[in-house]
């Protein structure tokens, strides 16, 4: 083995981008672009042992990057997972920009995931936000480039909040180390960096950011925008804010709100990106119980949910891909047109509606039997409810609404319709392979949870366990049925809270703009009143003078003088007029000479 | 393969829906006659059907719950942000 030498996968990550644009389009890219993610995924998987490694002295504080433990090597094992088969997915996209925010982004996540002290946490957390933003942007849509701004603004307000919890966590306690926080009696500053975890774990009311950007990111961008942000956030959850009594409300209203807006969606995306609202729910839930067995169902949820949103992002990005449609209302009975996209993407459906022998089976229900174990009940039948709402949207409306249902693909949506490229099947078919193989051999994620003792000890498959499933879920399915005319999608979008800073943004510039405008004006009727007005008086005045003053005293004497020449010219030609004429013009200029004196 | 295997059920969708009926039918049987109890989390498992019940009760009460919550106003026109 390579010993105690100690290499940061984020490290990696870097690197590998910022040599991407060296390395000349063709084969040797696509080696490339696997091997970069699969010698992270090495490095965490095979190499890394536990310890603390990478600290530096900065200032007064010693900074740590790496702390590596059970928990945070599972999170970097995901990750780093995830990251192969998000490169795999997006190998055909020629830009190397996309590439290389997407592996910054992932490296971003692993330096929070390594991270031993809040000011490295932080430094990783906004180079999260500023890197995932460019996959909004890549899409270059209309809507992208002001779906970005108020994407980075929310983050922005999130570590900042973030920031300030920190200084003042540091205040109080004189420590930065990135550990458990006072849950029992939690301060101020505590309160503080929780709202920055939660902001970026989307829990309402922070959460409107997060279908917002899902749904405008581009196809592949999606996929990695799935995966991280909130994962991430939970893992600095669990780090930090286990047991914390207010997660579980919250949690299970996440839960339930993501669902509810999901029925309410037309877009497959935006319903997918709800969906992570509400399955996060069930982590930050099984956060706020923090119990062994609950942290271990967050952790392995969170695991499983990573692969499963993955495919489920790639199987609609593909429809996306090929199509160009990504709404309900424009799609339609495609199975024959994409019927591998159809399995893979009902794999992921199957997996995140927690049928058995998929992977959602196994770690769902470790939250919830956590929940029931510590008698709060109502978390865990509420937690159930939201189960059967996961199924009957991503189990049941995604798959019936694109590949069956009515046609609804207009005859160019049809004839682009296909499975797309194999190197994005390929990804889809890792996803789908880690999906049923999870859900079906369980020590695979048991034994690399945090409390593998505990892990061992919970046995998904029990008679009882798989018939409560599956009466709830094929029951699920015949409410689905019964009611599919109501479920009928709508060509509309579902106001959520992100209207406050969109027209809050508007309230601002209408502040900026209306009463600056108005100052604006009164200022220039007032200067048009109180200036230009006498100005224009005073000139017209000395005009008027000008005219009937100066020209009038000369030219009604010169009019006058040509008059009477007129006259003297009828009475006499010749000699006498020339002479009268200079008479009067010498007394002209001598009256001139006059006047002007 | 997978297209043949949608149409062959296509085509058979009443039997489809019979056995999927006889399916439902055999679930909450299994669950009255056979299943042990013993794992039951709370007493109410022990009603017979109860998480049938709840499924479907589920389904409905979310379907109907969101569409009026949507209909209050929520749902809007597509350009409501593009004004």
């Amino acid at each position: 083995m390579i010993g105690n030498v100690w290499i940061h996968p984020a490290l990696i990550m870097i690197l590998g981008a910022m040599g991407l644009p060296f390395v000349k389009r063709g084969q040797i890219r696509s080696l490339y672009l696997v091997m970069v993610p699969v010698l992270a995924f090495f490095d965490v998987a095979v190499i890394m042992q536990h310890g603390v490694f990478g600290q530096i002295d900065f200032l007064d504080w010693q900074l740590t990057f790496g702390r590596v433990d059970r928990l945070s090597i599972i999170f970097g094992y995901i990750m780093t997972l995830m990251a192969i088969i998000g490169t795999i997915y997006g190998m055909r996209e020629q830009e190397d920009g996309q590439h290389i925010a997407a592996w910054l982004y992932v490296a971003g996540a692993l330096g929070a995931i390594f991270a031993g002290d809040y000011i490295v946490v932080f430094l990783f957390w906004e180079m999260m936000a500023f890197t995932s933003v460019f996959l909004i942007w890549f899409r270059r849509g209309p809507g992208s480039t002001a779906c970005g701004y108020r994407y980075i603004m929310v983050h922005t307000v999130g570590g900042l909040i973030l920031l300030a919890g920190i200084i003042l966590h540091y205040k109080e306690t004189g420590s930065l180390a990135f550990t458990h926080l006072n849950v029992d009696n939690p301060s101020p500053a505590d309160y503080l960096i929780m709202t920055g975890f939660i902001l970026n774990a989307a829990v309402p009311p922070l959460h409107a950011w997060l279908p917002d950007a899902y749904g405008e990111a581009t196809v592949g961008g999606a996929v990695f925008l799935c995966a991280f942000t909130t994962k991430t956030a939970i893992y600095t959850l669990i780090r930090s804010c286990a047991g914390m009594d207010i997660l579980i409300p919250l949690g299970v209203i996440m839960a339930l709100y993501g669902v509810v807006y999901a029925v309410l969606e037309n877009d497959v995306r935006r319903l997918l990106a709800y969906h992570i609202i509400s399955q996060v729910g069930y982590m930050v839930a099984g956060c706020g119980l923090g119990t062994e067995m609950a942290i271990n169902g967050a952790v392995a949820h969170a695991f499983a949910h990573i692969l499963y949103k993955g495919l489920l992002f790639m199987g609609t990005g593909s429809v996306l891909y090929v199509t160009g449609k990504s709404k309900f209302s424009e799609l339609g009975g495609l199975y024959k047109k994409m019927p591998g996209t159809f399995v893979f993407t009902l794999i992921g459906g199957l997996s995140i509606s927690a049928f058995p022998f998929f992977s959602g089976f196994v770690t769902k229900s470790m939250v919830i039997a956590a929940g029931f174990e510590e008698h709060v009940y109502w978390v865990g039948f509420l937690l159930t409810v939201a189960a059967a709402g996961t199924f009957l949207h991503t189990g049941l409306k995604v798959p019936y609404y694109i590949w069956f249902g009515k046609n609804n693909c207009s005859k160019e949506t049809w004839d682009k319709a296909a499975d797309p490229p194999l190197s994005m099947s390929v990804a889809m078919g890792i996803a789908a392979f880690f999906c049923i193989f999870i859900g079906s051999y369980t020590p695979y994620l048991y034994k690399m949870l945090p409390y593998p003792a505990v892990a061992a000890e919970f046995h998904p498959y029990t008679a009882y366990h798989i018939s409560e499933t599956m009466q709830i879920l094929l029951f699920t399915a015949l409410g689905f049925f019964f009611l599919l005319k109501k479920l009928t999608p709508e060509p509309t979008i579902s106001i959520d809270l992100d209207w406050f800073y969109r027209f809050g943004g508007r309230g601002f510039f209408w502040l900026a703009k209306k009463p600056v405008q108005t100052v604006d004006a009164e200022v220039s009727e007032a200067y048009n009143f109180m200036g230009l007005r006498p100005l224009m008086t005073i000139s017209l005045f000395w005009s008027w003078f000008d005219r009937h003053g100066i020209d009038g005293v000369v030219d009604g004497l010169a009019r006058t003088v040509l008059k009477t020449s007129g006259l003297v010219r009828r009475l006499q030609a010749g000699r006498v007029q020339t002479g009268m004429y200079y008479a009067a013009g010498i007394v002209a200029v001598l009256l001139i000479a006059y006047v002007v004196q | 393969m997978i297209v043949k295997l949608i149409d062959f059920l296509r085509d058979r969708l009443h039997t489809v829906i019979r056995i999927s009926y006889v399916v439902l039918a055999l679930l909450v049987v299994n669950d009255v006659l056979v299943i042990d109890k013993q794992h039951a989390h709370t007493r109410i498992e022990h009603f017979p059907g109860f998480w049938a019940i709840f499924g479907f009760v589920a389904c409905v009460a979310i379907i109907i719950v969101s569409k009026w919550y949507g209909h209050l106003g929520i749902m809007t026109r597509e350009d409501y942000y593009d004004r």
